[in-house]
């Protein structure tokens, strides 16, 4: 046959695993703590989980090294995205809503003479 | 049931996937296009992925106030719901690799009905955003339209990308059924006294993202409030 074959004790455990950390994410966003600090919790919980998805479930982990590259790839890209989106933001001008433009003002008042 | 027309290709020798390569390079191949379907998923989610960042830096305390409106228990739910979806679809791979087709039929129909119980989830969540005035067209019962100017853009964003996000996942959801059966049938022609390994691998990608999509939406769109 082709593909590795696990165990079924390793799909159980990954399911518990999954399903464990699924609540514990839910649980940690009632607790009392910033705001940012809810989103790095909620954000390392979820790449665990995802890792483990597509470690086991899709079986990654046995994959030969040219499937490795397939499945890094976009994620490359969209680190490039993302770097990109976080050095180009803090250097614009606030974003204003269309239609909610202020009115241009002058800056120095023309001189009266 | 009438396989007959599999049968005549398999009986030829001549698979109409198969004719031009052998089993083995037809399974890696086969193996790669479903993880290069992937990556291009990645990439669509990266774009939704990204404008949420930007609107979440732009507006933060209007995201975690919109945030407060979605109920996290029905999140919970929905994602065990998956995960137990995945878990069926991966049973059904480890089913077809041990020869036991009668499984991987089992397992394939209880990976359906996860989907199925997914979209009614779903949709009882977006019939309550419907009559709370938080679907786009729609009235509070205060009165205030979505589209008014009362409700502010980043609530307006906040939404937006709720439902882009949740709309890919349904998507995917509905997007799935196709393979799934796809796969279902060709393991009947299995059953057949046939072998085929290859559509086994075009399920197990498709649930793996599907759950891996919404275990990234959960925390950004309900946990960050």
């Amino acid at each position: 046959m082709f593909g590795q074959i696990l165990p079924m004790k390793i799909y159980l455990g990954v399911f518990a695993a999954l399903v464990v950390l699924t609540v514990v994410t839910v649980q940690a966003s009632y607790l009392e703590t910033g705001p940012a600090m809810h989103l790095i919790v909620a954000m390392v919980i979820a790449s665990i989980k995802a890792g483990l998805v597509a470690m086991f479930f899709m079986h990654l982990k046995y994959e030969n090294k040219i499937t490795w590259l397939y499945a890094a790839f976009p994620l490359i890209l969209l680190a490039i995205l993302m770097g990109g989106l976080f050095i180009d933001n803090p250097y614009r001008v606030k974003t204003v809503p269309i239609g909610k433009q202020p009115v241009e003002e002058h800056v120095s008042a023309p001189a009266e003479h | 049931m009438s396989h007959s027309l599999f049968r005549t290709h398999w009986d030829a020798g001549v698979h109409p996937r198969l004719h031009h390569m052998d089993r083995g390079t037809a399974y890696e191949a086969a193996k790669l296009g479903m993880w290069l379907f992937l990556a291009t998923e990645v990439l669509l989610f990266g774009g939704l992925f990204a404008a949420y960042v930007i609107y979440h830096w732009m507006y933060p305390a209007e995201f975690h106030a919109a945030s407060h409106h979605l109920d996290r228990t029905v999140g919970l739910i929905n994602t065990i719901v998956l995960l137990t979806s995945s878990l069926t679809a991966a049973l059904a791979v480890d089913a077809a690799q041990h020869n036991k087709n009668k499984k991987v039929s089992l397992y394939l129909a209880l990976t359906i009905v996860g989907a199925l119980i997914f979209l009614a989830i779903k949709s009882y969540e977006w019939h309550h955003k419907w009559t709370d005035g938080l679907f786009p067209g729609s009235v509070s019962p205060e009165g205030i339209a979505f589209n008014s100017p009362e409700f502010t853009h980043a609530y307006k964003m906040f939404y937006g990308l709720y439902y882009c996000m949740t709309v890919v996942c349904t998507g995917f959801t509905l997007f799935l059924v196709r393979p799934t059966l796809g796969g279902y049938s060709t393991i009947q022609v299995r059953t057949a006294g046939h072998r085929s390994t290859i559509p086994q691998w075009r399920l197990v990608p498709c649930t793996g993202t599907w759950s891996i999509d919404l275990d990234l939406l959960i925390p950004l769109l309900y946990l960050i409030g």
